[in-house]
């Protein structure tokens, strides 16, 4: 029992997994064997990676100790910002360097102004949400430009690729990215200034820590992540809808959530976003599948996020009970 | 000619001025610290004791006045500056990540680096816990592994974990901001024995306490402060917890 508790202490996403595989093994049942099937899963984690890769932003930043919700209004905006420029003339890569520095700069002003003016950064990120989403329809011009596919390098992308065409490019860039970030935060010395800076900032900053500088870091990476997927999903649809990715950031919290990520900061593991990304994307799927009213997805969505914290309360309350003997 | 160099202070304070929005909170304090002495430093809440050692430790910075360390003036904008003039400072709550590893603790915003670029590097985790648990060992503190997380141990372990990681990183003046504050009289013993060994260990220790009795146990020298000035400062066998009561 002891050593159960410490177990999921020290890996807060294992609790998740577990309810992740259970889920999968019920809703194959349910769907008569339809769930695991090829077409299904390639659907499926053609999918994931736009939603996981904003959840792996927000699982850092929530551990650094803050907070985005503009990251569902900057995963229309880089892509947006790409399109115009796009229709305007200018090269891919130019026009995705462009809205990724829009990104970088949003993330940069979320963190300045948080640490800056000592506010919560649920209140400056509120205000980008809005702000972000305002831009987005404004350059937009009222209608969404189309993008000319042809001057797109698809493959690098969005195309199927691997064994059997089973998964899309994307998904390889969500992998990259999620090991990278997950290396960054585990094996790093930044990694270590990133949980110490949410963990407990006294102590991070009186170890000399420059703790401004890592917050203002996570929340533009946390802001590129978002605008990358954003720009996945862009080009998968062939269109920039100015309204994608609203509700976004509620789910990417949830998920870190779900993941076992902490509100206080410190606590959780990038996998855990991830897998807490995953079970939110196979929940949706698989009650399509089971035929229940979709209309009960974000009810299950809400249970579970409230769920894990109150048992992740639970085991860290049952944690701080025990004391090793010297 | 020894005791020449023994009596040059390791850190001295000229006329150190703090204004918090209208709250003087020293006012001109000069002091001498030498090296390998353990210093008591006591007061009333609200004396100007961890305003002192903040500026000190780089927490906050001093007004006005003169620090100098080994002779030599030197600013401390922030606790990076201090902890590489080799001070070292303890707080009762401040000095730890509670939900974070023994091993990391101790290296915080110091990490043994195998490879690095710009400042960022991977770290080296095999030397983090090797030197750990001989750091742990050194202090005499009897930990099962360096993995453990600081949140589980008791209030005197984490005291002595934070006094060990001083020690490691060869710090010449650790400072230690009422460490036996909601101790139990067991772990306050353990701490009092961490500061009685820093002499040992040449290094100058800096001990803040309300408790009289702590201080007298470990401190070849006792300063007191009132109202941001300095009332008292006599070695330990000269004066009595009595005379220092009266005076605050
Ligand atoms: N950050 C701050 N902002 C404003 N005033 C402060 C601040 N820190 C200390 N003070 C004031 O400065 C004076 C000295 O405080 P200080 O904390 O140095 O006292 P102390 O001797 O450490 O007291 P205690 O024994 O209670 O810890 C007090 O009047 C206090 O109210
Ligand atoms: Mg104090």
């Amino acid at each position: 029992m002891k050593r159960l508790l410490k177990l999921s202490l020290q890996k807060p996403e294992l609790a998740a997994l577990l309810l992740l595989v259970i889920l999968i093994g019920i809703f194959q049942v349910t769907s008569n064997g339809y769930f695991l099937s090829y077409t299904n899963m390639r659907g499926l984690l053609g999918f994931l990676p736009e939603m996981a890769l904003v959840a792996v932003g927000v699982t850092l930043l929530m551990i650094c100790g803050e907070f985005d919700l503009s990251v569902g209004s900057v995963f229309a905006l880089m892509p947006m910002t790409m399109a115009v420029l796009m229709v305007a003339g200018w090269g891919f890569l130019p026009a995705v360097a462009v809205g990724l520095l829009v990104c970088a700069a949003i993330g940069f002003i979320n963190g300045f102004l948080t640490i800056k003016f000592g506010i919560p950064s649920f209140i400056t990120t509120l205000g980008m949400l809005f702000m972000a989403r305002s831009m987005t329809v404004v350059i937009s011009g009222g209608f969404p430009p189309r993008l000319q596919m042809d001057n797109i390098p698809e493959q690098l992308f969005i195309a199927f690729v691997g064994p059997s065409d089973l998964l899309r490019a994307s998904f390889l860039w969500f992998v990259c990215f999620a090991v990278f970030i997950a290396f960054l935060l585990g094996k790093t010395n930044f990694g270590n200034w990133v949980r110490a800076t949410g963990g407990f900032l006294p102590a991070a900053q009186a170890m000399g820590i420059p703790t401004a500088r890592v917050k203002i870091a996570c929340f533009m990476i946390c802001s590129l992540l978002a605008g990358f997927a954003g720009m996945i999903q862009v080009l998968r649809l062939g269109s920039p809808l100015p309204s994608i990715g609203e509700g976004l950031e509620l789910q990417a919290v949830a998920a870190a959530v779900i993941g076992g990520a902490s509100l206080f900061g410190g606590i959780g593991s990038i996998l855990g976003g991830v897998i807490g990304a995953t079970l939110i994307r196979v929940i949706d799927n698989g009650m399509v599948l089971s035929q229940v009213d979709s209309n009960w997805f974000k009810f299950a969505v809400g249970a579970l996020t409230i769920l894990a914290v109150v048992a992740n309360a639970w085991l860290r309350k049952r944690g701080r009970a025990m004391k090793v003997e010297t | 000619m020894e005791n020449a160099t023994l009596e040059n202070p390791i850190i001295s304070v000229r006329n150190l001025h703090k204004w918090y929005s209208g709250v003087h909170a020293l006012k001109g304090v000069s002091l001498d610290f030498k090296p390998n002495e353990a210093v008591g430093l006591v007061g009333d809440n609200g004396a100007g004791k961890s305003t002192l050692i903040n500026i000190l430790s780089g927490l906050h910075t001093a007004d006005e006045g003169e620090i100098q360390v080994e002779g030599k003036t030197v600013t401390i904008a922030n606790p990076r500056d201090a902890m590489d003039l080799g001070i070292e400072t303890i707080y009762q709550y401040n000095s730890m990540v509670p939900i974070m590893s023994i091993a990391r603790n101790m290296f915080i915003g110091r990490e043994p680096l195998k490879m690095s670029f710009g400042g960022i590097g991977i770290l080296d985790e095999a030397t983090m816990r090797e030197q750990s648990v001989e750091a742990i060992a050194n202090v005499d503190l009897h930990l099962r592994s360096p993995d453990a997380l600081v949140g589980e141990l008791s209030g005197g372990q984490r005291q002595g974990v934070a006094i060990a990681r001083a020690m490691h990183f060869r710090s010449k003046v650790m400072i230690l901001d009422e460490p036996t504050n909601h101790l139990s009289v067991k772990e306050t013993t353990k701490v009092i024995g961490f500061v009685n060994s820093l002499k040992q260990q040449s290094v100058t220790g800096i001990f803040i306490s309300h408790n009289m009795h702590h201080v007298f146990a470990c401190c070849d020298r006792i300063i007191a402060m009132a109202l941001g000035e300095v009332v008292l400062d006599k070695p330990v066998g000269e004066t009595s917890i009595d005379e220092v009561h009266d005076l605050l």
